[in-house]
């Protein structure tokens, strides 16, 4: 009997041994094309699904979907397209392959296929009883499988490997999951070829010896890969690329490959490749000579009309010292380094100005051009080669220059380099490391698959510089934020270095860059890594260009969340029916120790110093770091100790002399919320409340589970009959301040103004949360075991919020005003608000005390229209005004 | 002897509709509703499938004649028991009673005939219907995206229905009437989830059984020869052949003559038993079946003829008397050959 693969859309395809050649089309794939992905992220389904007609008219018998892109939900963008593809019986004709490295992504497109498709893929990288879990239910959905050659080891890259886990695999699910073998497809992993990595050369022909032996020993399988990859060197060369994929389908076709996605646009007919680039391409993939890979390269050259021929004459030699380099760094030259870099160290005199100079100008060059696909990866790697041999010749004059000096002299910056917890890829990060090691940096490579505790211990350990992390597959973008956070966590500030195929500036900028602190950046590839480095260790350009760089993702992280919002909001009337839901039933609001107002006059300023948090102080002079690790900081330490030490010199006047003084109100009364996000305050005994409070809610579109939360969630509603509290507040640390600036102005004493100033802010703000504390301790005394440090106070690791008007959770200033009112601030505390309800003296804060267990800060975010209309209605505003102060918060233009 | 054993020897014979026969009855809400759901807040009439609770004599009595005409196979009364279907009347909350009860009588009355005649052993098949919402079709045309019911909704219904029906004492599950097949893989994706999970199980009228074998019946809507959400025979065929089935058919929509051509497909191309339970032809301008028994009859005898099919039977305007006339030619020809049976 005939064991087929039979795959079915609305119409049935039989894979037979006639069938030849079962092209995958791939363009409706975001990690293939730039152009698909695009559509998907702009929400252009429409033009996406003639992408996919175009490829079925075009004779694709099997349709790729992949939606594994870092910045997509991959899972809703798969069922989408899966389900329109489905309303068009064009496209709907053929079998889908499901196409990711997310189960939850394949097994949601799963459940969108009525026909029978292939999943893309499953391994034993997780081992073997994930590999029969899922393998059960791809059989159980109904799906054929491809089955890459990676294991718990890793991805397979030789002959011997390839061939092991395949076999495994196989026994497994024939034997033990029962899956048709004509079902199973094995992908034994394209590699790219021509990279100049002594590893990679038999990259291309081991693919073809296992591809052979698999079908020879492995009944009824098939065989298929991403045949794309093996040109990835050539990126940018076309008629080499296309070449290449032709050439290396004709002999995996050979060896019994018989499924592949391909993009057929990028596929030239083997027997017109030019006879002369076919015996080169051939060369490589076969491994036929030791200087194949540069003889392709040099011929990659001429078809691709860059180089003028080859430049056997030495016309380079008549330019200046630094020409010189950076042509022999472009063209990997290594015959005259030597003696220029001597010319260059008796022109520059110091040997690390030759490296930072004329060296480090060339490597730009290379960076450059690679980056723009006009060299490629071997070439980069020769570049690096000349680079390393420069320095080598300089490193005699660097030891001798130490020693004259007498300084221990800087050692060689260290780099710790790790593919991240999940991934196995390496190739990339390898080259990094090749690149960073000629460039004179210490590598400290920890392979593939580093959790992230790993990577934080040996970085402590080795007291590393840099670390960078690499990941291929879209997993990894996660558990690089994931690292990042433990690096926050772990109060790391060495620069955070993201790249591998996988990841982006937008990625980066958006997930990574924000929940570390440290300098985090981008690296395109490999030859960006050596400029970026450079820039980060050197004591000189550090700081500058970490903070352009935190500036540059932090419009990266603006831009994006613009666009972004701008779709995904929900009517008002849906926001509110997911309301954070607290089981009234179950909670007892506790009774504060009264209510009605408490003035504090005059609160000792010696015990709101314990409660200031110095980490702001810094930022507001300019100082990047944190409190206390920037007193001992290499680079700022010697300037942030001096500050310090000023600012508490002036402290202990301020309160010896009593010029600054702490004035505070607080309230508590009893509160109700409305189903319309108000919450009404009533006096004590009171029936009827005296005042209203009025709170807006989140409208952007949450994930399952995710409440859209308004801080009125946290007030029992009146419906429950629950006694509920609120409390409010307002503190300032700045009476006096004006008189005591006046005095520094006079003097002009810039330096202590700014100082005074910014130590009442300091103060404030410790007033609030000394004030906080008493509360949560005492006044409303919700939470009088607490017993927590300052830094932990900082860390927000108490329970209940106090939000201020004008903050992210309550964005409208204008609230302030019924605050105030209550408190009555300006009379009993000497805070009043300006018209635009600024607080003076600025050194004040004020807002409201949630203590329920379940109340949190959140991001207001943007609204709608309908909200707004509604808001103002409650307010009594126009909606005009409305608008106005809530203006950067709209959903909508004005 | 195994249901497989016995189809290797004879063709075996399906019953007909039970719709039309319960027709035949002209009941009243009140016999819908009985005591149990006097007071309901929706109309019933017309949710014949609860009338395996409240009328469970009419059910049993149609049973009995087809029985008696000479099916095999009944099928129990469920083709909507799921909550999927029954939301309409606000009766999801009775799904699993509606399937347990109506196994539960089946296996009673086709009891009372291998008892009577044990030479002829009857058999239950819990029949799985296709609810009403459509897993891969959009019921909106503005919004081709769009799906009423996802996957997950499905596979915990028929789930549900799954667990009445094999717990009420059923021999054989039937997926039928596929007119969409994302339905039909959430149904047998329920069915193989609830034998994974129910390796050895007890019934309290059978005993302990295992897995039971699975038939599926797909549903050609028109001459365009696909089914309603679009597939070829031979493309829904593969669609489900990732489990092991009894049988792979053709039921409903057309009649024996106009189904005949894709039962030839699935003839040349099952590696399993084919079944086939056609209407009594095409319905008439007032959406009766008028096709007489000899007339249905001398049409499924070319299916014999043929030796296309394992498993005959009817669907919509079928009746005992068209049953009957269907197991006399039946007996007089061999099954459909297959080559290589599932395990």
């Amino acid at each position: 009997m005939h064991k087929y693969l039979r795959l079915s859309g609305l119409e049935p395809v039989t894979i037979t041994p006639a069938s030849n050649f079962i092209n995958i089309g791939e363009r409706t794939n975001v990690t293939g094309s730039a152009k698909f992905l695009k559509l998907i992220k702009e929400d252009k389904f429409d033009e996406a699904l003639e992408v996919a007609l175009d490829q079925v008219r075009g004779g694709a018998q099997v349709i790729d979907v992949n939606m594994d892109e870092g910045m997509l939900d991959s899972k809703a963008a798969m069922v989408k397209f899966l389900n329109l593809m489905a309303a068009e019986p064009e496209i709907a004709r053929v079998p889908v392959m499901i196409d990711s490295s997310k189960w939850e992504v394949i097994e949601a497109g799963l459940k969108c296929l009525q026909g029978k498709g292939i999943v893309n893929s499953i391994s034993l990288k997780a081992g073997e009883e994930e590999f029969i879990r899922q393998a059960k239910l791809v059989r159980r959905y109904g799906a054929a499988v491809v089955v890459m050659a990676f294991d718990e080891q890793g991805q397979a890259d030789t002959f011997e490997r390839r061939i092991a886990i395949c076999k495994r695999a196989y026994d497994i699910l024939v034997n033990n999951v029962k899956f048709p073998p004509q079902d199973i497809i094995f992908d034994p992993n394209i590699f790219p070829v021509a990279t100049g990595i002594e590893e990679h050369r038999n990259y291309a022909l081991d693919f073809f010896k296992a591809a052979r032996w698999i079908r020879e020993n492995l009944p009824h399988v098939h065989v298929s890969g991403g045949v794309s990859n093996v040109s990835f060197s050539f990126r940018g060369n076309q008629k080499v690329r296309e070449a290449m994929h032709a050439a290396f389908l004709y002999h995996g076709i050979q060896h019994g490959m018989d499924m592949g996605i391909v993009n057929p646009t990028m596929l030239e007919v083997y027997d017109e490749i030019d006879k002369a680039l076919l015996e080169r391409v051939e060369d490589v993939l076969l491994n036929r000579r030791d200087d194949a890979t540069e003889r392709l390269l040099e011929f990659a050259e001429t078809v691709k009309g860059l180089a003028k021929k080859k430049e056997t004459d030495e016309a380079w030699r008549n330019g200046s010292v630094e020409e010189r380099i950076t042509h022999a760094l472009v063209k990997g030259i290594i015959d005259f380094i030597d003696q220029d870099t001597e010319e260059a160290r008796q022109k520059y005199g110091k040997p690390l100005e030759v490296i930072e100079g004329p060296l480090m100008q060339g490597m730009n060059v290379v960076g450059d051009l690679f980056g723009a696909g006009k060299m490629f990866l071997p070439q980069v790697v020769k570049s690096a080669r000349v680079m390393k041999k420069a320095v080598a010749y300089l490193e005699p004059y660097l030891q001798e220059e130490k020693r004259l000096s007498g300084q221990t002299g800087k050692p060689a910056a260290k780099i710790l380099l790790a593919t991240v917890k999940g991934d196995v890829h390496d190739i990339g990060k390898n080259i990094v490391g090749v690149v960073l090691a000629c460039n004179n940096y210490d590598v400290v490579d920890l392979g593939v698959m580093v959790p992230a505790e790993k990577i934080l211990e040996t970085a402590k350990r080795e007291n590393v510089d840099i670390i960078g992390l690499s990941g291929l597959i879209t997993p990894s973008l996660d558990e690089m934020v994931h690292v990042a956070k433990e690096m926050q966590r772990q109060q790391f500030e060495v620069p955070l270095l993201i790249g591998g195929a996988t990841t982006s500036r937008i990625h980066t900028a958006v997930k990574i860059d924000p929940v570390y602190d440290g300098p985090v950046v981008h690296v395109l590839d490999a030859s960006r890594s050596v400029p970026v480095a450079s820039e980060l260790i050197s004591g000189v350009t550090r700081l500058g260009f970490k903070a352009k760089t935190k500036e540059e993702y932090r419009k990266l992280r603006e831009a994006h969340e613009s666009r972004k919002e701008q779709k995904n909001y929900i009517s008002l009337v849906e926001a509110r029916s997911n309301r954070l839901a607290i089981d009234w039933n179950t909670c007892n609001p506790p009774k504060p120790s009264f209510i009605g107002k408490k003035v504090l006059l005059d609160f000792p300023l010696d015990e709101l110093r314990k409660y200031i948090d110095w980490t702001p102080f810094f930022q507001t002079w300019m100082l990047a770091g944190r409190y206390p690790q920037i007193l001992n900081d290499a680079v700022v330490g010697g300037e942030a100790t001096k500050l310090y030490n000023d600012a508490q010199r002036m402290l202990d006047n301020i309160i010896a002399e009593k010029s600054l003084r702490a004035n505070g109100v607080v309230a508590f009364y009893r509160a109700a919320s409305t189903p319309t996000d108000d919450v009404k305050l009533f006096d004590a005994g009171a029936d009827r409340p005296f005042a209203t409070l009025h709170f807006l809610r989140q409208q952007n579109k949450k994930a399952a589970g995710l409440p859209n939360f308004s801080l009125a969630d946290f007030i029992a509603p009146q419906a429950t009959g629950k006694e509920d509290y609120i409390g409010l507040f307002a503190v300032t640390a700045g009476i006096g301040l004006e008189k005591l600036v006046e005095r520094y102005k006079a003097a002009h004493d810039d330096y202590s103004e700014i100082m005074a100033k910014a130590l009442a802010d300091r103060l404030a703000e410790a007033f609030a949360e000394c004030l906080h504390e008493k509360v949560r301790k005492e006044f409303w005394g919700y939470a009088r075991a607490e017993n927590l440090t300052n830094e932990e106070l900082i860390a927000e690791k108490y329970s209940g919020i106090r939000p201020a008007p004008g903050y992210p959770a309550c964005p409208d200033h204008t609230e302030k005003r019924t605050v105030f009112e209550i408190l009555e601030a300006e009379r009993k505390a000497g805070i009043r608000l300006t018209e635009s309800f600024a607080m003076y003296p600025a050194a004040s804060v004020s807002g409201y005390y949630f203590a329920n267990p379940e109340a949190r800060y959140f991001g207001l975010g943007k609204i709608n229209s309908d909200q707004v209309e509604e808001y103002a209605e409650r307010k009594g505003m126009k909606v005009a005004d409305v608008e106005k102060w809530l203006a950067p918060n709209l959903s909508y233009d004005i | 002897m195994s249901i497989r054993e016995i189809l290797k020897e004879r063709i075996l014979v399906l019953d007909g509709a039970m719709g039309t026969m319960i027709q035949r009855y002209q009941l009243n809400e009140q016999d819908f509703r009985g005591e149990l759901l006097k007071d309901h807040p929706r109309p019933l009439k017309g949710n014949n499938d609860l009338l395996s609770i409240t009328r469970p004599d009419i059910i049993k009595a149609i049973h009995r004649q087809y029985l008696e005409a000479g099916a095999d196979i009944i099928e129990t009364n469920t083709f909507s028991s799921t909550r999927v279907a029954q939301a309409d009347y606000q009766l999801e909350s009775l799904a699993y009673e509606l399937n347990f009860q109506s196994a539960k009588i089946a296996r009673e009355v086709a009891d009372e005939f291998t008892m009577d005649n044990p030479a002829k052993q009857r058999f239950v098949a819990g029949a799985l219907g296709p609810t009403n919402k459509t897993a891969s079709i959009s019921p909106n045309v503005n919004d081709p995206g769009y799906r009423a019911i996802t996957f997950d909704e499905l596979v915990e219904a028929y789930y549900e229905q799954t667990a009445g029906l094999v717990e009420g004492g059923v021999d054989l599950l039937l997926v039928e009437t596929v007119f969409d097949t994302l339905n039909a893989k959430a149904a047998l994706f329920a069915i193989e989830k609830y034998f994974e999970e129910h390796t050895t199980l007890s019934s309290p009228l059978r005993g302990d059984v295992g897995p039971l074998p699975i038939m599926v019946s797909g549903t050609i809507t028109d001459a365009s020869g696909r089914t309603l959400s679009g597939q070829t025979t031979e493309a829904f065929m593969i669609s489900v052949s990732h489990v092991p089935l009894l049988s792979i058919g053709l039921n409903c929509a057309l009649g024996a003559n106009q189904l005949r051509p894709y039962l030839q497909v699935m003839a040349k191309e099952s590696e399993t038993f084919v079944s086939a339970y056609p209407n009594a032809g095409l319905p008439n301008e007032f959406g009766h079946y008028d096709q007489t028994p000899d007339e249905m009859a001398v049409q499924i005898e070319a299916y014999l003829k043929e030796g296309l099919v394992n498993i005959v039977g009817g669907c919509c305007g079928t009746t005992p008397e068209h049953i009957r006339k269907i197991a006399e030619v039946a007996a007089r020809y061999k099954p459909r050959a297959v080559e290589v049976i599932h395990a």
